[in-house]
């Protein structure tokens, strides 16, 4: 299986989205997208550990014994999301309360696990680390457009600055309350996929 | 590699990898400890002046601010029992540690808050206006919601009963439904409310549904929708608090002071 180093990193922005196509991590990108400040955190302790789990996996490719690869895998992936977790409190605490479990739920996010079973098992540590980079910034770039529209009009602002000045701030924006609940996320992703399947036909699922 | 599937490589390589991802992992948590310490205490000054109102939630303030709006508050160490301040080092008092201690604690009796030792010490705050006055006192709360304990403060008017406001800084509940403790539209309803009614009962409860203004339902606010063991935890800990085996001694001497 010979892939492209540019297609390793490429494809997974449009061609093979882990959220879009793969519809894999909504979880987290429900749950963190109210604020793109927050949503930025997430998608950089995202990259980081998708991108170093992919490595990991990569290089030890040949010795991990196959009975136990999976086991092995949720082991190098849970290290990385603990010491993940452990920065964010030491350095950007506020942020890493308002994320509370999620940063900890990285572990079960299925693109990690989906990539180093699928990709890294199979690859060399180079093209390894291309992946993950591209399926974190496919992942990030979902999450942020998702993160944009709720905070825009849920509360009048980008990353904490005003930007539809608010009635209860003396504005004219009535926020809409509904974009600060889950399901908003829900419109929103599913609104994004059918655009990007608008655009890339090929990625419609064929009935049957 | 022919030996990549023998039982005795396996064994060999799950230890290997046990060693190498726990070493990486403690490493990281020792060495950043001190760091993560500060910003809890941080934080836990952060909520006490939420509680008071010298800080909005949602306000990033960093650590001199802090210090600066925190001038006007003073810490206290009480002696629970008899409401009495007593001396001792506040900067390093550890409330929760202290109540785990046989030696300085005493096991509490059933309560609904299901506090299981209560401390022979309490730290709180007290904060006084210009000519020394007392304004706004501060008591920690703790008691359990769903899935732990939720650890907090109540800010009290210097009558001792007008809830002037609630934090937490430490809980387990769920984001979106028990979390919205945190939730700054819920706090905001909680300041002007009556936590004794005219007898000097605890009164104060957190309702299923909606209540009215601070004028209208003096005894009663919202309750946190899909959250009712958590809403039900949070009375609890009012009562138990603001009750005979919490403050009630030390509000008392306020009182007596006050007349």
């Amino acid at each position: 299986m010979a892939v492209k180093k540019s297609e390793a990193a490429l494809d997974p922005l449009f061609n093979n989205n882990p959220i879009a196509l793969q519809v894999l991590g909504i979880c987290s990108a429900l749950a963190v997208t109210t604020k793109m400040e927050t949503s930025v955190v997430m998608c950089a302790a995202v990259i980081a550990v998708l991108t170093l789990s992919n490595l990991t996996i990569s290089l030890l490719r040949h010795q991990i014994p196959n009975s136990i690869r999976i086991i092995v895998q949720l082991t190098v992936i849970a290290s990385l999301v603990i010491v993940t977790d452990q920065i964010l409190k030491a350095y950007v605490f506020e942020i890493s309360k308002q994320l509370s479990v999620f940063v900890g739920l990285i572990i079960t996010n299925c693109i990690i696990m989906g990539r180093a079973e699928a990709f890294a098992m199979q690859n060399p540590p180079s093209l390894a680390i291309l992946d993950g980079i591209g399926n974190g910034i496919g992942y990030s770039a979902i999450l942020m457009v998702t993160a944009f529209l709720r905070e825009l009009f849920g509360s009048g602002k980008l990353y904490g600055y005003s930007v539809l000045p608010t009635v209860s701030e003396g504005g004219w924006y009535l926020p809409n309350g509904l974009m600060l609940l889950s399901p908003a996320a829900f419109f929103i992703i599913g609104g994004l996929i059918w655009a990007l399947r608008v655009y890339k036909p090929a990625q419609v699922e064929m009935d049957g | 590699m022919a030996n990549r599937q023998a039982t005795g490589y396996t064994l060999l390589f799950a230890t290997a990898i046990c060693i190498v991802c726990g070493i990486l992992v403690s490493s990281f948590a020792v060495s950043l400890e001190d760091l993560q310490d500060e910003n809890i205490a941080l934080d836990k000054q952060k909520r006490v002046l939420e509680a008071v109102g010298l800080l909005q939630p949602g306000d990033a303030i960093d650590e001199a601010q802090v210090a600066e709006r925190f001038e006007p508050i003073e810490p206290v160490l009480i002696d629970l029992a008899s409401g009495e301040a007593v001396d001792g080092d506040t900067a390093t008092f550890d409330q929760q540690r202290r109540a785990r201690n046989p030696d300085t604690s005493t096991e509490a009796p059933d309560n609904l808050a299901r506090v299981k030792r209560i401390p022979d010490r309490a730290l709180l705050y007290e904060m006084r206006g210009d000519g020394g006055e007392l304004e706004t006192i501060v008591l920690p709360i703790e008691g359990l919601g769903l899935w732990g304990t939720l650890y907090g403060f109540l800010a009290l008017d210097a009558d001792t009963t007008t809830v002037h406001g609630i934090t937490y800084y430490q809980h387990k509940e769920t984001p979106g439904l028990g979390g919205e403790v945190d939730n700054p539209t819920w706090k905001r309803k909680w300041p002007g409310r009556k936590a004794f009614d005219d007898e000097g009962d605890v009164r104060l409860a957190v309702i299923k549904g909606f209540a009215g203004s601070a004028e209208e339902d003096p005894y009663e606010v919202d309750g946190l929708a899909g959250a009712t063991i958590t809403s039900n935890g949070v009375t609890n800990m009012l009562e138990f608090w603001l009750g005979e085996n919490g403050f009630e001694p030390y509000l008392n001497r306020i009182r007596a002071e006050a007349n």
